[in-house]
Parts: structure tokens; C-alpha cells; sequence
């Protein structure tokens, strides 16, 4: 196997961080994708990836016009998807009405944000990058930053498991049995934008939504209870992004969007397979 | 209103206004629960029905007056109220067990990691108590419109509250599944006060000792006080002859209720 081997070539270690980085993320992916898809707040969770933009355009920046060498486009990232996430969070449990159009605004504003911030920024930046991944970024130390916050993520969202299936499953009981629920949903999508930030390098922000939720939706179609979800959704995820990568390898393809066709189309043959399986049992009950 | 005041109160309301966007939806309510009690809460859609039931939780504040629910403030109380919510609000798709959701009934009793084992057999044991025993490893997305009823009374079983709040239990659910339904509320009402809103009356007929009508004002009549011709209008016939009977009406209780 090419790809096999091109993951031991101390040549192109790239390829391996990518590798690592993925199966690392999957994790998080699939354990905080199962509770964006559950809970239906994708659209939160799209708007908090994109926000991220302005996060990378201000790091950028800040490295590069400032000279602040610290405060770099991956902290940036985190920074702007901490903050995306309280403000989205807060709009959408204080906003009764009008909830989407406010987060379409805060999705929009963001990316501009980032993209003003990388037109003043010295130097020629691809913003291509950003949006739609590139595996030759990454480094040893995003690996360990990815290691980093993947440990987080895994820890505080598996300890909490309870509270946040209450909180998803029904806000208003979880209240009831004490639960701080609008701190829970703060704090879960924290979760998601440090989740979001983690695999920005390898399919980009606009297309690192597509991962949080395929796994999950594809394993939705399987599990038995949101624990199965969340192991079947790391599983299927650690499947599209290992064989994402090695299809991109092998054919000289962008790493990113091939893993995203794989994930799409795993999907679509999933939800496709469920319908047809439904519509027999109907057809052979009738 | 004398004579009650005796007996354990579990829900005292006093002068309680609420009104939503300006729009006043309860008027001057005055109220008291006696522990024990079993009652029914009936009235027009818009009448307040809900609203009450949310003060009560505490999830809602009033405008002017005050609760007091077991003695205390409904945010203090909150832990001991057993909260049935309509099951028809959930999302059908939701990957979760049914164990998962009687066990969410025990949700104070953890801050983080796994539930204890107490917690777990609590939930069986309500399970259980409500006939579903078998049912705990399946999909609450799977199992038919009146078992996710009986599992989200289970969950509220589970708290082990010494009050049971029910909203529209009966909604959606077919007559076998409420004629069980009330005969185990009847078997609960022994050690909890039951409280119960519906539109339809007709069932529950035999059980409830109290029915409260709720259309802005509030008020609450002991089946005991009722004449036997007032019982045959009010639990006989159906909805609508409640809804529309003018004791029902603000004006018609003034009269009779409230002082």
C-alpha cells in the first residue's frame, strides 16, 4: 500500500501529523457531533466554524503586522470559537425570535472579520487554506495542541455525559431537576468550537461541519442510545478521514474535500439504505 | 375557607396576577392544595391552564402574590415535584433509552460521571411500578405513544417527589391506555397528591377528588361539595359542558369561590 507506506516516509511527516491529528480528533468529533446532531443545533455549529475565520485573519495579523509571535492563527482560532460560541449561545437562548437570522448575521460577520483582518495583513496569505484545508500546515506542534485540546474536550464532555443528555433531550425537566441548563448549553457549545477548531487545518472551516455531523448522522441510522452514537460516529469518523487521506494520496487529491465526498457519500448510501429497508417492510406489510 | 386551613397545605396561592406581554392571562388567584389531594385542572385552551402549572414549577414568576409550594418557595421546592410533561414535545428522532430518560429523574442527585446504584435501581423500581420493567433497554423513540407516557411518569416517580404534576397526559393516547393510566394514578394519589391538566374530563371522572377550573381566575371545587346534579353536568357530559357552564365563568365564580 502506497498510503502505508508514505505514513512511515520520514520525508513527508506532514501526512502523518494529518493522519494523527485525525484519528486523534475523532474522538471529539464523534462525541460532541453526536450532540450537535441530537440536539439539532447544526446550524450553531456552522455558524461557530465560520466565526473562526476572523479568529485565524486576527492571529495572522498579530504575528505578522504586530509581531506578537505568541498569539498565531491556531490561538486565534480558539479565542474567536470561544467567544462565537458564548455570543451565539447567549443570542439563542435570550433571542425568542429572529434566533437564525441573528446567528447568519454573527456567521457572516465573523468570516469578514477574518478576511479584513488577512487583506491588511503583510505577505501574501491564501485564504483557500483556511476555508477548505491544507494538510502541508500542519505541524508536530498542532499535534500536540490537537492532543491538548482533544483531551479536554473528551474529558469534560464524557464526565458530564448526563447532564448534557438532559439538557439536549429536555431543557425544561433538566431545569426542573436543578440543572444549570443555560450553563450546560454554554458549555457544550464551547465544546463544539474547541472541537471545530481542532480538524480546521485538515478540511478547513467552511467544510469542517460536514465532519461533526456526517459521523454522527451516519451512525444515528445504527445506534441503539446516544453512548452507541457517539462510539459508531468516532469510529465512522477515524473511516473517512484514514481513507479520505489515503484516496487524496494515492490520486493527488486535496485531502479535504476528498474526505468530505467520502463522508457525503457514506451518508448518503446510509439514509438511502434505511429508506428503501423501510419502504420493503411497508410494502411487504401491506 | 376555614376548615382546610387545618389540614397540610402542599400548594398555597395568594392574590397571584400573571399576565404575558401585557395580555393578563390569571387574575387574583387564590388557591389551596390540601396534600392528598387528586385534582384535575380543566378550562379553555388560553385559559391558563399551563401558565398555572409553570408557576407552580416555578419556571414562571408572578406578576403580583406569591406560591408557596410544600412550604416554600416553587424554586425550592422544585426537587420534590415529580413533573410529567407532554410527551408529544419530544423530539421523535432522539437516540436515547428509556432507562436513560427515568434516570434523568435523578439528575440532582449527580454533578458528573456515572449515576450511583441506587439511582439506578430507583429508576427500575419506577420502571417497574409503572409496568414497563422490560422496556428499559429500548429506544423511547421506539415504544408506542402511551408506554412514553407511562416512562416520563416513571421519571418523575424516580425523584421521588411527594408531588405529581401531569400535563395533558391524556393527549394522544388511546381510551385502554387512560383508563390504565388513571388506575394507576388512583394507585399514586395513596402517597402523592396527584394534579392533573386535561380538557377531557370524561375519564377521569371517578378519580379526581378536586377539580379546579382555570379560565384567568382559578377556582377549586371538592367533588365532596358538589351536588349530585352539579357532578352529572360537570363529569358527565363532556368538555364542552364544563367549559361553557357559567360557573365556570370569571363572573359565576366570584360568587361561589372567591370571596
Amino acid at each position: 500500500m502506497d498510503f502505508l507506506n508514505a505514513l512511515a516516509d520520514p520525508a513527508i511527516p506532514f501526512l502523518r501529523y494529518a493522519f494523527g491529528a485525525g484519528i486523534l480528533a475523532s474522538l471529539s468529533f464523534g462525541i460532541i457531533g453526536t450532540y450537535v446532531v441530537a440536539r439539532r443545533i447544526t446550524y450553531i455549529a456552522g455558524a461557530i466554524a465560520h466565526c473562526v475565520l476572523g479568529g485565524i485573519g486576527a492571529g495572522l495579523y498579530c504575528q505578522h503586522k504586530l509581531g506578537i509571535t505568541w498569539f498565531g492563527p491556531l490561538s486565534g482560532a480558539i479565542v474567536a470559537a470561544l467567544l462565537a460560541a458564548i455570543i451565539i449561545g447567549l443570542v439563542s437562548l435570550h433571542a425568542n425570535q429572529r434566533e437564525d437570522t441573528a446567528i447568519g448575521a454573527l456567521w457572516a460577520i465573523g468570516m469578514a472579520i477574518g478576511l479584513l483582518f488577512i487583506a491588511k495583513t503583510p505577505g501574501y496569505i491564501e485564504p483557500m487554506s483556511y476555508l477548505f484545508g491544507n494538510i502541508l500546515l500542519i505541524s508536530e506542534f498542532d499535534l500536540w495542541m490537537v492532543l491538548v485540546l482533544d483531551a479536554l474536550v473528551v474529558i469534560i464532555a464524557t464526565l458530564f455525559y448526563h447532564k448534557f443528555l438532559a439538557v439536549c433531550f429536555d431543557e425544561e425537566y433538566a431545569r426542573l431537576r436543578g440543572v444549570r441548563t443555560d450553563l450546560y448549553y454554554l458549555l457544550l457549545l464551547c465544546l463544539t468550537a474547541l472541537t471545530v477548531v481542532l480538524l480546521v487545518r485538515v478540511v478547513g472551516i467552511v467544510m469542517v461541519i460536514a465532519l461533526l455531523t456526517l459521523p454522527a448522522a451516519v451512525a444515528s441510522n445504527f445506534a441503539k442510545g446516544l453512548w452507541q452514537m457517539m462510539v459508531l460516529a468516532t469510529l465512522f469518523c477515524i473511516g473517512f478521514i484514514g481513507s479520505g487521506l489515503a484516496v487524496s494520496y494515492n490520486y493527488d487529491l486535496p485531502s479535504g474535500p476528498t474526505i468530505i465526498v467520502i463522508a457525503g457519500l457514506v451518508y448518503l448510501g446510509a439514509t438511502g439504505w434505511r429508506q428503501f429497508r423501510k419502504n420493503s417492510r411497508l410494502r411487504s406489510a401491506v | 375557607m376555614s376548615a382546610i386551613d387545618t389540614q397540610e397545605t402542599a400548594i398555597r396561592i395568594r392574590d397571584l396576577d400573571f399576565s404575558y406581554n401585557g395580555t393578563p392571562i390569571l387574575e387574583n388567584v387564590t388557591l389551596d392544595i390540601m396534600a392528598r389531594d387528586s385534582l384535575c385542572i380543566v378550562g379553555p385552551n388560553g385559559g391558563g391552564k399551563t401558565t398555572l402549572l409553570k408557576l407552580i414549577l416555578g419556571l414562571l414568576t408572578p406578576d403580583r402574590g406569591e406560591i408557596e409550594v410544600l412550604g416554600r418557595t416553587p424554586e425550592k421546592s422544585r426537587l420534590r415535584i415529580g413533573y410529567v410533561p407532554q410527551y408529544a414535545r419530544y423530539d421523535p428522532q432522539f437516540p436515547v433509552t428509556v432507562l436513560d430518560v427515568v434516570l434523568m429523574g435523578r439528575l440532582d442527585r449527580i454533578f458528573c460521571g456515572p449515576y450511583a446504584k441506587k439511582d439506578k435501581e430507583a429508576a427500575l423500581a419506577a420502571l417497574a411500578e409503572m409496568g414497563l420493567a422490560d422496556l428499559a433497554g429500548r429506544l423511547f423513540a421506539e415504544i408506542s405513544g402511551g408506554q412514553r407516557q407511562r416512562v416520563l411518569i416513571a421519571r418523575a416517580l424516580a425523584a421521588e417527589g411527594e408531588l405529581l404534576i401531569l400535563d395533558e397526559p391524556t393527549a394522544n393516547i388511546d381510551a385502554a391506555s387512560e383508563e390504565h393510566l388513571f388506575e394507576l394514578l388512583g394507585k399514586l394519589n395513596e402517597r402523592l397528591t396527584v394534579m392533573l391538566v386535561t380538557h377531557d374530563v370524561g375519564f377521569a371522572s371517578k378519580f379526581f377528588k378536586s377539580i379546579v377550573c382555570v379560565n384567568r381566575q382559578v377556582v377549586l371545587h371538592p367533588t365532596s361539595e358538589l351536588t349530585g346534579e352539579l357532578i352529572r353536568n360537570m363529569y358527565g357530559g363532556d368538555i364542552r359542558m364544563i367549559r361553557h357552564d357559567h360557573r365556570c365563568s370569571p363572573e359565576g365564580h366570584c360568587t361561589h369561590g372567591l370571596s
